[in-house]
């Protein structure tokens, strides 16, 4: 059983259709990079698995459970389902440590003592363990995006959702972040990642989504996406990419 | 009397009426002080009810109880901000308090908190406001609640920030709980105009209250800065470079607010 599924997903802004008819299915421990234009619809995909957005049509299905239901525990269900965003959305009111503490607490109800030891280990994890009293105010780009990841892990997420995480980082900065992102891949998370580095989605995902428009063009493997892509909008689209 | 240089008569009427201009500023900070704290709640309240998110997905219900509690908020609001504090002053009292055994103070702290509570809510609503949408985006991105995220993450935030704001309100109701004379509240302007009266030294009465309001507005102002210092902590941080030597910690100073 595939651990996201969407079904026919279809979003819209009033009267903009963003994602018309967008159909995935991700397995346990699968990394897929999605690629595609600006505006062709990317976060708003997974913003709509992760239900920041209410999707106007299709389905998602959760371990094969239908999270439109209307049983859902969203708290629950988000805590599974991680996110880590392009402006890292730290909370600047506390340090990197009890950043990754307070969702443990007030949402899977963990003991303080026993959400600061799993905060810990994230944090070491993604090699920011120095860093545990430092506000986000008083590090870098790079250092917040992994206490952002850090944040995640420390939920036990079963899939982790990235837009962009390395977009809104100066050059020398992007190595750290795509190296933790790398290790977990290599650990066997599930992961979807939004992103414009191409040797990314060359060398560490399983399958390349390229979208255009509010629609999946092509799904397939990098080598397959990357050397000789069956859809003349892909050719174009990387053709245009790589050339600039 | 009238040989009596200015100075003669300041003194004169200090040593006549101390008591009173001493009541006075007691009155007078007390219902500045009450009534700016059960204001803020207030405002606290009303601000963070007029920003529940809403969306088309919620019930009708819900939609409905909400757009009529926004309106009384708004309502509310706009009144109170839009009529000067002495005409609530007299119509609450007269119209609400003067059939009931009241305690004159206890109607100014009442009328003063819901007034302060009118312009609170907009200073709170701005704050949470101004808080960026990311941070609410990550709390929701890891289950937390609209609540867990406004108690833990938004409202922190908010209030630190407009603490300068809080505190301008405070200074504000040191000054125009003067106002409040009109129902005969003996805070430190009605208790001045007692004291210049028998003699009818106004000038030197009055020369004597601005000079403690100036000193009471100054020193508050003081002491909220140092208390807005102390609430954004330590600019600096410690690495966490050894746990049984505390010579192997590193201190960081790096920009803080
Ligand atoms: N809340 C919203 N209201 C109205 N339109 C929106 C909203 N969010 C996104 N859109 C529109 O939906 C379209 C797709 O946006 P989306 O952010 O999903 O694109 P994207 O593929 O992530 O682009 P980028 O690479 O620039 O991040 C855009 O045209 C955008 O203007
Ligand atoms: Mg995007």
């Amino acid at each position: 059983m595939p651990v996201i599924e969407l079904s026919h997903l279809q979003k819209s802004f009033g009267e903009v259709e963003v994602l018309r008819d967008i159909s995935l299915s991700v397995d346990k421990g699968e990394v897929i990079s999605v690629i595609g234009a600006s505006g062709s619809g990317k976060s708003t995909m997974l913003r709509c698995i992760n239900l920041l957005e209410i999707p106007s049509g299709g389905a998602i299905y959760f371990n094969g459970k239908n999270i439109m239901d209307k049983g859902l525990d969203l708290s629950e269900y988000r805590a599974k389902v991680g996110m880590v965003f392009q402006q890292f959305n730290l909370f600047e009111n506390m340090t990197a440590l009890q950043n990754c503490v307070v969702g443990q607490v007030k949402v899977l109800r963990r003991r303080k003592d026993e959400a600061e030891e799993i905060a810990r280990e994230v944090l070491s994890r993604v090699g920011m363990l120095q860093y545990i009293n430092a506000k986000p105010k008083q590090l870098s780009g790079g250092q917040k995006q992994r206490v952002a990841i850090a944040r995640t892990l420390a939920m036990n997420p079963e899939a982790i959702l990235f837009d962009e995480p390395t977009s809104a980082l100066d050059p020398e900065m992007v190595g750290e972040v795509l190296g933790v992102m790398k290790s977990l891949a290599d650990s066997g998370y599930t992961m979807i990642v939004v992103t414009h580095e191409m040797s990314f989605a060359k060398d560490v995902s399983n399958r390349v989504i390229f979208m255009d428009k509010g629609v999946v063009v092509e799904d397939d493997s990098p080598s397959v996406i990357f050397q000789n892509p069956k859809m003349p909008r892909t050719k174009e689209f990387l053709s245009r990419y790589f050339s600039c | 009397m009238s040989t009596m240089s200015f100075f003669e008569k300041v003194w004169f009427l200090i040593e006549q009426y101390y008591p009173l201009f001493i009541t006075g500023i007691a009155v007078t900070m007390l219902i500045a002080m009450t009534g700016t704290v059960a204001g803020f709640l207030i405002g606290l309240v009303v601000g963070v009810v007029r920003t529940i998110p809403t969306s088309e997905h919620d019930s009708i219900i819900k939609r409905a109880l909400l757009a009529v509690v926004r309106f009384i908020c708004v309502a509310y609001i706009e009144i109170f901000r839009g009529t000067p504090m002495m005409i609530q002053a007299a119509v609450i009292y007269y119209g609400i308090f003067m059939g009931v055994d009241i305690n004159i103070n206890i109607a100014a702290f009442a009328i003063v908190s819901i007034n302060t509570g009118a312009y609170m809510a907009e200073i709170i609503r701005g704050g949470i406001i101004s808080i960026d949408k990311g941070q609410t985006e990550g709390a929701h991105s890891i289950g937390m609640t609209h609540r867990q995220t406004m108690t833990s993450v938004v409202l922190p935030q908010a209030i630190r920030n407009i603490m300068p704001s809080i505190g301008n309100e405070f200074v504000v109701n040191i000054k125009d709980t003067s106002v409040l004379n009109v129902i005969g509240v003996a805070e430190l302007y009605f208790q001045s105009r007692s004291a210049a009266g028998t003699y009818a030294m106004f000038f030197q009465s009055f020369t004597i209250a601005a000079v403690i309001y100036f000193i009471l507005t100054f020193t508050v102002t003081r002491i909220l800065r140092l208390i807005e210092r102390k609430m954004d902590g330590p600019k600096s941080y410690v690495i966490y470079g050894s746990q049984t030597n505390p010579a192997a910690e590193i201190h960081i100073d790096k920009g803080g607010v």
